[in-house]
C-alpha cells in the first residue's frame, strides 16, 4: 500500500515537472510572438515618417533625384515584404538609403536649420533605436527559447510538441553583443 | 562571470539578507516581550504592526515617496529625450511604459519606484535631463528600468519599511524600560530567567537600529552594482552609464526634495556634501564608491 502511494507520488511529481516545462516553452513562445510585433509596429512607425520627411527636405534640395527615389523605392519594398527575412532585408535597405538621405541634407544649411526638419530627424533617430532595441529584445528571447529547446529533457518531446527552433530577426554578428562582466 | 549569474547571485544573496532580516526582528520582539514579562503578546503586537505598515508602504509607497520629492508629470514634447529614452528601454526590457515624473532642481538625480513593472514610476531632476547627453541618459534609465525589473523598487521599500519598525519598536523599548518594570513583577521563580532576558533585551535594543542601518545599506549597494550591471546589458553600451556617473560625480549640487527616507532610492547619493568618519564612511553610504562602479563598467 505504502510502495503504491509513493510511486503516485513520484508519477505527479515527474508530470508536474513536465508540465512545467511545457508552460514555461509556450509563454516564451507567446512573448517571442509579441516581440516580433512590436519590431513590426516600430519598422511601420519609420516607414510613416518617410514621406514627410522627403517632403521637407524637397523644399530645398529638389535636384537631388535620385536619393528620394532610392528612399521611396526602399520605403515601399518595406510595406510589401511580409516575411521575417523579406522584412529584416527591406528595413536594411531603408536605413542605408535614409543614411543618404540623411546625408545629403546636411549640405544644406537652410534646411538644418528648419524647425520641422530638426523635429523630424529626432523622430527618426529615436524610431530607429526603437527598432533596434525592439529586435534586440527578440533575438534574446529567441536565444533563450533555442536553448532551451536544444537542451535536455526538452529535447526528448519539443518535436512532437511542435516547439522548433526560430530565426532570428538578422544575423546576430552585425548586433551589438551581450556583455561579460567580471565583478572584483 | 556572466552577468546572468552575478544576477542569480545577487538575487539569492539579498533573499538570504531579506529573512535573516525578519527573522531577527521577531527573535527581538520575542525577548523584549519576554524581558519586560508581557511574554508572546508583544511579538504579536509587532507582527501586527510591521505587517500593517509594510501593506500601506507596498499598495502606496510610490505615492508617498512621489509627494515627499515634489515630483510632477513629464510629457512628450518637453522631455523629449527623457520620454523616448524610457519609452526605448522598456521595449528592450520588455517591460510595460514607467510613468514618468520630473522634479525641479538643478542637482543631477533620477531614482525608480513602485511595487512593481506595471506600477513603476520613474523620476528625473531637470538638472540631469539638461546636463546629460541622450547615450548617457540611457545610461542612467537603464539603470533605473533595472532596479524596476529586478523588484528592487519593491525590495527597497519593504526593507525600509523593516528597518522602520524596528527603530520604531527598540525606542518604545527603552522607554517601557521605565514605565514597564512593575510588569516584570511576578512570580520569584521567573525573576532569574526574567533578569537575563532584559539584560539581553537591553544590548539587543541598542544594537538593533545600528543593524538594521547597516543591513539597509548592505541590500542597496548590492543592488547598485547590480543595476549598473543589468543597464549595461540593456544599452549594450556600458561607456554611457560611467560617463553619466562622472558628470554626477562632478556635480557638487545638494538635492533638497531627498531625505534619509528617501536617499537610497537615488542613482547617486543626493548628500554629497555630508561625509562621515573615514572608517565608517565605508558602512553607512547608501551607494558604493562611484569611481568603483565607473571602473567596473569600463571594464565590461
Amino acid at each position: 500500500m505504502n510502495i503504491l502511494w509513493i510511486v503516485a507520488g513520484l508519477v505527479a511529481l515527474v508530470a508536474v515537472y513536465f508540465w512545467s516545462l511545457y508552460n514555461g516553452l509556450v509563454s516564451l513562445k507567446t512573448s517571442i510572438e509579441e516581440a516580433w510585433s512590436q519590431i513590426d509596429v516600430q519598422l511601420k512607425r519609420r516607414a510613416d515618417l518617410i514621406p514627410n520627411l522627403v517632403e521637407t527636405i524637397k523644399g530645398y534640395a529638389k535636384h537631388e533625384k535620385t536619393v528620394f527615389s532610392d528612399v521611396t523605392k526602399a520605403r515601399s519594398a518595406m510595406m510589401g515584404a511580409r516575411s521575417l527575412e523579406s522584412k529584416a532585408q527591406a528595413s536594411d535597405m531603408l536605413t542605408a538609403a535614409l543614411g543618404k538621405l540623411i546625408a545629403v541634407a546636411e549640405a544644406y544649411p537652410q534646411l538644418k536649420a528648419n524647425e520641422n526638419f530638426v523635429q523630424l530627424q529626432k523622430e527618426l533617430s529615436d524610431t530607429e533605436d526603437k527598432v533596434a532595441y525592439s529586435r534586440q529584445y527578440h533575438n534574446s528571447l529567441i536565444r533563450d527559447y533555442n536553448e532551451k529547446i536544444r537542451t535536455f529533457p526538452n529535447t526528448l518531446f519539443n518535436e512532437t510538441l511542435g516547439f522548433h527552433e526560430k530565426e532570428y530577426f538578422q544575423a546576430l554578428e552585425g548586433e551589438r553583443k551581450s556583455l561579460k562582466v567580471n565583478f572584483a | 562571470m556572466s552577468i546572468h549569474s552575478q544576477i542569480q547571485g545577487n538575487v539569492t544573496k539579498t533573499y538570504l539578507i531579506m529573512s535573516a532580516f525578519v527573522a531577527f526582528v521577531v527573535i527581538v520582539a520575542y525577548v523584549l516581550g519576554v524581558s519586560l514579562g508581557y511574554g508572546t503578546s508583544f511579538m504579536w503586537i509587532a507582527v501586527l504592526f510591521s505587517v500593517v505598515s509594510s501593506f500601506a508602504s507596498y499598495y502606496w509607497g510610490d505615492k508617498m515617496v512621489l509627494a515627499m520629492s515634489g515630483a510632477k508629470p513629464a510629457n512628450r514634447k518637453q522631455h523629449f529625450d527623457f520620454y523616448t529614452v524610457a519609452e526605448n528601454l522598456a521595449i528592450a526590457a520588455g517591460l510595460p511604459n514607467p510613468k514618468l515624473y520630473v522634479i525641479d532642481d538643478t542637482a543631477m538625480n533620477a531614482f525608480a519606484t513602485g511595487r512593481d513593472p506595471a506600477h513603476a514610476v520613474v523620476c528625473a531632476t531637470t538638472g540631469i535631463l539638461s546636463k546629460l547627453e541622450r547615450r548617457e541618459l540611457e545610461g542612467v534609465i537603464a539603470h533605473e528600468l533595472s532596479h524596476i525589473k529586478n523588484f528592487d523598487t519593491r525590495l527597497m521599500a519593504v526593507v525600509a519599511v523593516l528597518v522602520g519598525t524596528v527603530a520604531f519598536l527598540a525606542d518604545m523599548f527603552l522607554r517601557n524600560l521605565w514605565w514597564g518594570r512593575s510588569a516584570s513583577r511576578r512570580s520569584d521563580d521567573d525573576r532569574g530567567a526574567g533578569q537575563i532576558m532584559l539584560v539581553v533585551g537591553i544590548v539587543l535594543a541598542i544594537a538593533t537600529p545600528i543593524i538594521a542601518t547597516l543591513i539597509q545599506l548592505a541590500v542597496s549597494r548590492r543592488r547598485e552594482f547590480l543595476a549598473d550591471a543589468s543597464a549595461a546589458n540593456l544599452t549594450r553600451y556600458p561607456e554611457g552609464l560611467a560617463r553619466a556617473l562622472e558628470k554626477l560625480t562632478g556635480d557638487k549640487e545638494v538635492l533638497e526634495a531627498a531625505t534619509n527616507a528617501t536617499a537610497h532610492l537615488y542613482v547617486v547619493n543626493p548628500f554629497k556634501g555630508k561625509q562621515y568618519a573615514a572608517w565608517f564612511s565605508g558602512l553607512f553610504n547608501t551607494h558604493p564608491p562611484i569611481e568603483e562602479r565607473v571602473k567596473i563598467l569600463r571594464a565590461m
